[in-house]
């Protein structure tokens, strides 16, 4: 394993406060080496989204730290968390995200536009990117009027366009049917093998989480055991 | 995000609720339009009040008059001496009254620094006016000094400095006269009666240079000095040797070249006199000045419905916001500014703002250019050269500008709104 690019401390994350205060992380501690695939599993309200969340920078936790490529999160602010989204992050969404009544080619072309990026060059890009996932063909087409497998080969597409080194996939195959589910786990984990790109996949799936290089089990908010996964909720409490 | 790309998507995104676009651009239409059309009838009454203006060209002459000094309506009349001032009515605002002058005031005036000549406003009644054996009509007339210009549908001015009897008539008095056409009339001899103080009645004749058209202040028949003097000589006969003569104005002639400030200094001089001196620039001054007031009025109605018009955007955006709220709380997962989702938004609102103002201001001018081409043909005929609605490209720039700045007051609210969205909370949004 090369270095760490993601790692938490302690981290605890509440909504709401006195008697409707809920606890969604309770201490979480983990690291994600670069070049790792790695899944986040638990069940709903596990707390497995928030953690995604707070990971990519999307959310800020109650208390603990976050530290991406050795720098505090806390600290970034502005124009550095910005640029920082933009370059190193990319997004695949189980609701998928795009833009309607816009073309597969302007949703795909949306984090380089936002990067600044000139518009012929942003065009070559986001055909690279289409062509990469044999979507070629569909550049001009409205993004509502695909099929859902292409949906989310498009948020793909869109996700490595501007050449991330982590892409976060919040259930990436929910929406899917079995066969195009695979197709989508397919092209997920061969960015992953062959780019070498950080791969944090969130799910309940365990078939899916089984193709990661690791595993982090989610339960209550906390990291817990493999088998704890699935014990009566109050008996298992890990670490 | 370039500049560019936020006008460009900012643009786009306006057209993807197109419903929604084009009734908010209506309501922006609306006021455009009105305020395009409002600003325009005002430019162009102004501009033909500006020609008719430079067109009498009358900077030279000043009418003086004797204000009361510090009269209220509550102190009632002055008592009566023997050799005291007289009041008499008109010649200032409504309702207002000034001294008479007396013929040691119009020596006095005439020593005013500045002032060339001094004419008393004599009062002259004629009794009538007589084309052949056309009938009689009648006429009150104004004297005109030499060297007004009146603008003529036909003839030409008073012959300057000279001592025969010339008068000017308006179109009106033409026909009714017995004369076939306005050229028609041009140089024939008229005939005026006028009674005397002894109570008889004379005639005297006059030839007739010019047809005047009608203006936006009415038409008068006017008659050159000589003609005044020839009348009020007629209409003194019979008078006791004794009677003083009152007037109520007098006519000051000043450089006819005279700058504004000099003409300022020769009203200032009036005063220190105890006289008060208006030009005719004064009185058109006023005209404008109640023009502008009309216009200042139609214009906030116009502004009203662009207020109104303001909401409808905020309403649009605020919609616009909320249906959009994934893709912002996207794009700020994305690395995009809340700065820039601002200025994405307020582009939006700018731009169907201008979209709004350009139709409406595009399409005003339009029906402007027709309704002013059918008035001036039908309604004001009679008014020559009178653009009713005038439209100028600053006063068009204005508009444009104005309903801009509006849509993008309206903008800050749903675009802030939309800036200070946390992505995760957008995404979460169902």
């Amino acid at each position: 394993m090369t270095g760490t690019v993601l790692s938490t401390r302690n981290l605890t994350k509440q909504y709401g406060s006195g008697s409707a205060r809920f606890d969604a992380l309770k201490g979480v501690s983990i690291d994600i080496a670069e070049g790792e695939s790695v899944a986040i599993v638990g069940k709903s309200g596990s707390g497995k989204s928030t953690l995604m969340h707070i990971l990519a920078l999307l959310d800020t936790p109650s208390s603990g730290e976050v530290t991406v490529d050795g720098t505090d999160a806390a600290k970034l602010r502005g124009a550095r968390l910005n640029t920082l989204r933009n370059r190193t992050f990319g997004f695949v969404f189980q609701q998928f995200f795009l833009t309607p009544n816009t073309s597969v080619l302007d949703n795909v072309m949306l984090p380089l536009k936002i990067a600044r990026i000139g518009g012929r060059e942003r065009k070559r890009l986001a055909l690279e990117a289409l062509e990469t996932l044999e979507l070629s063909d569909k550049a001009r087409s409205k993004a509502t009027d695909l099929s859902g497998g292409q949906k989310q080969r498009v948020v793909i597409a869109r996700a490595l366009v501007n050449n991330p080194r982590i892409i976060f996939a919040d259930e990436p195959t929910g929406n899917l049917d079995t066969a195009t589910g695979a197709v989508v786990e397919d092209l997920l984990f061969e960015l992953n093998a062959k780019q070498g790109i950080t791969l944090v996949i969130v799910t309940h799936d365990e078939e899916l989480a089984a193709r990661a290089s690791r595993r982090i089990y989610l339960r209550d908010g906390r990291v817990v055991d493999a088998a704890d996964v699935h014990a009566p909720a109050g008996t298992a409490v890990g670490a | 995000m370039k500049a560019i790309d936020i006008l460009t998507t900012a643009i786009g995104n306006s057209f993807r609720s197109r419903l929604r676009t084009t009734l908010t651009v209506i309501a922006i239409f609306i006021g455009a339009f009105t305020l395009t059309i409002t600003n325009g009838l005002g430019t162009g009454i102004n501009q033909y009040i500006d020609t008719q203006l430079a067109s009498i060209g009358a900077a030279d002459i000043v009418t003086v008059t004797k204000p009361v000094a510090a009269t209220t309506t509550t102190t009632g009349p002055k008592p009566y001496t023997a050799n005291g001032p007289t009041e008499v009515s008109g010649g200032g605002a409504p309702g207002s009254t000034v001294l008479a002058l007396t013929d040691s005031d119009i020596t006095a005036i005439g020593k005013v620094a500045g002032v060339t000549a001094v004419e008393p406003q004599v009062a002259i009644r004629t009794d009538y006016i007589e084309y052949g054996t056309n009938g009689k009509f009648q006429l009150s007339a104004v004297g005109e000094g030499a060297g007004v210009r009146i603008q003529l549908a036909a003839g030409s001015q008073f012959t300057s400095g000279t001592t025969s009897l010339e008068i000017i008539l308006p179109t009106s008095y033409i026909d009714t006269l017995g004369f076939s056409s306005n050229k028609d009339a041009v140089g024939k001899t008229v005939t005026i009666g006028i009674t005397n103080a002894a109570g008889e009645q004379t005639t005297l004749d006059a030839t007739l240079v010019g047809v005047q058209d009608a203006t936006l202040f009415g038409a008068n028949p006017s008659f050159n000095p000589a003609l005044s003097t020839a009348l009020y000589d007629a209409q003194k006969v019979g008078q006791p040797a004794t009677a003083t003569s009152t007037y109520s104005s007098a006519t000051a002639h000043i450089d006819p070249n005279a700058t504004k400030s000099q003409v300022a200094d020769v009203k200032a001089a009036l005063v220190d006199a105890g006289y008060a001196g208006t030009t005719v620039a004064d009185r058109i001054g006023t005209f404008q000045t109640v023009i502008d007031g009309i216009i200042l009025v139609l214009n906030a109605f116009a502004i009203i419905a662009l207020l109104a018009a303001g909401f409808g955007i905020i309403n649009t955006l605020l919609m616009s916001v909320q249906e959009r709220t994934r893709e912002i709380g996207l794009m700020k997962a994305m690395g995009m500014s809340g700065g820039r989702i601002f200025a994405l938004f307020s582009t939006e609102a700018v731009f169907i703002g201008f979209l709004g103002s350009a139709i409406g201001a595009g399409i005003a001018m339009l029906v402007g250019g027709v309704i002013s081409r059918v008035l001036a043909r039908g309604l004001l005929k009679d008014l020559a050269g009178l653009q009713i609605l005038s439209f100028t490209p600053s006063s068009i720039a204005t508009v444009l500008l104005l309903v801009m700045g509006i849509a993008f007051v309206a903008a800050v609210l749903p675009a802030s709104r939309a800036a200070r969205q946390s992505p995760i909370d957008s995404l979460r949004y169902e």
